[in-house]
């Protein structure tokens, strides 16, 4: 089976490799992927159709909108997902009951904790908030986000961090930020546009279509933002424990 | 080996004007093997997360241009830049529309496309990765093991004692293998 196995990789690298031969050398700027029209439309056009200086989060929030807007329902069903598997069949084998130890929270690590939560806290939110003009947006935002609370859950106990952010209100939380980002495209409908064609949203805020793009970018980045700071800690809570909520790391 | 680095030689090709592009090679190499070699399922996984990196690499690459910088407009592009004429009372529109601001050239910066597609590729890796690890954590609650070949077997078990089967015949004895004694968990 290994030998079957080993021929396959060698014979898919050999093929890959031969392919890689006829691909444009690298940072090539006639390469089909640098001069294809898709690419150089949106570094042309950005700024002039969304004032926005990031390019990657105007591609990202604006132009795929709709890619980015299920890509976070695939985080927020992939937590629910993790929760509901890992909540069946806990009768079936509890034999790690004993090895579990009861520790006393160190002292030097939840001083540390304490002092370096709220600035990765406030990190987070400079992450997302600032998206547009420097590299950013709701995704990095919200795991920064996410592992400020696995932070707390390492060093004291997960129980803390469950009394702080329960599991309920992190899915509720994460529902919310879809919420928010189907709701600007909805209200895109109700201003006359497309779904998640911002620039309608003028007629209701007080700004150019341009910069209701760049606004209504930075909505949809808060809605991604509390979705998957959300997930990330559900995720750690829910695997960690094995679905038991109780004990952790 | 004087010719070696000459252009238009193989070595050159691959390794100094491709690099990039052989590293992919390298890594998927590495990931498919521990896909498809590995007994443990969680080796398997990580065999999966190295694929995965090994795609990502491939797509930066791509997005690569010579002389051209971050995919975040320079001031003298940045519609908010200081290059930019401001409105009297200090708005943040353009106050002078009769004065448009010149588009930059597609060259002057990567390519923001496959930036997009492997951030949403990476969220949604971390997402299925949490995903396969709880079904990995259920099959360990279920069986008492994740290593593949005891796995079959302790489902060949439970077929022959219940006599129902999901596989052909002829399958099964293909996959009835005896699991390795001692093999570390």
């Amino acid at each position: 089976m290994k030998k079957v196995a080993f021929v396959m990789v060698l014979l898919v690298g050999l093929l890959l490799a031969l392919a890689v031969r006829d691909f444009p050398a690298w940072a090539d700027r006639n390469s089909p992927a640098s001069q294809s029209p898709v690419s150089s439309y949106y570094v042309s056009n950005t700024g002039a159709d969304t004032q926005v200086p990031n390019l990657v989060t105007a591609v990202l929030a604006d132009y795929r909108g709709f890619d980015t807007m299920l890509e976070t329902v695939v985080v927020f069903i992939a937590g629910l997902a993790v929760w509901a598997v890992l909540q069946g069949g806990r009768t079936v084998r509890s034999r790690n009951r004993g090895d579990q130890v009861q520790f006393e929270p160190d002292l030097i690590v939840t001083n540390t904790v304490r002092l370096i939560v709220p600035v990765i806290q406030i990190f987070a939110l400079y992450v997302l908030a600032h998206g547009h003009v420097s590299p950013g947006g709701g995704f990095q935002g919200g795991v920064a986000m996410g592992a400020s609370f696995i932070l707390v859950a390492l060093g004291w106990s997960l129980r803390e961090a469950l009394y702080r952010f329960p599991l309920e209100r992190c899915f509720a939380v994460a529902g919310i930020g879809i919420l928010i980002y189907a709701g600007i495209g909805l209200l895109c409908i109700f201003c006359g546009g497309e779904f998640l064609d911002y620039a309608h949203l003028s007629s209701v805020l007080p700004v150019s279509p341009q910069m209701a793009r760049y606004h209504a970018m930075l909505g949809v980045e808060i809605g991604v933002g509390f979705t998957v700071s959300a997930i990330m800690f559900a995720l750690y809570a829910c695997l960690s424990t094995g679905g038991r909520m109780k004990g952790g790391l | 080996m004087i010719g070696m680095f000459e252009e238009g030689s193989i070595f050159t090709q691959l390794f100094v004007e491709r690099l990039n592009y052989f590293i992919y090679v390298v890594l998927l190499m590495i990931g498919l093997w521990a896909m498809i070699a590995k007994n443990n399922l969680i080796k398997k996984l990580i065999g999966m997360s190295v694929f995965q990196t090994a795609i990502i690499l491939f797509y930066v690459s791509i997005a690569v241009k010579e002389g051209a910088t971050i995919p975040i407009y320079l001031p003298e592009h940045d519609p908010h830049g200081s290059h930019q004429p401001v409105g009297a009372e200090g708005s943040l529109e353009i106050a002078d529309q009769s004065l448009p601001m010149q588009p930059p050239a597609p060259s002057a910066y990567t390519n923001p496309l496959p930036h997009v597609l492997m951030l949403t590729a990476i969220v949604v890796g971390v997402a299925t990765l949490g995903l396969a690890l709880s079904l990995c954590l259920r099959i360990y609650r279920a069986y008492g093991t994740i290593e593949e070949d005891e796995l079959l077997a302790k489902l060949e078990e439970v077929d022959a004692r219940t006599g129902s089967s999901m596989r052909s015949g002829r399958r099964r004895r293909a996959f009835a293998k005896k699991p390795k004694e001692g093999r570390a968990r």
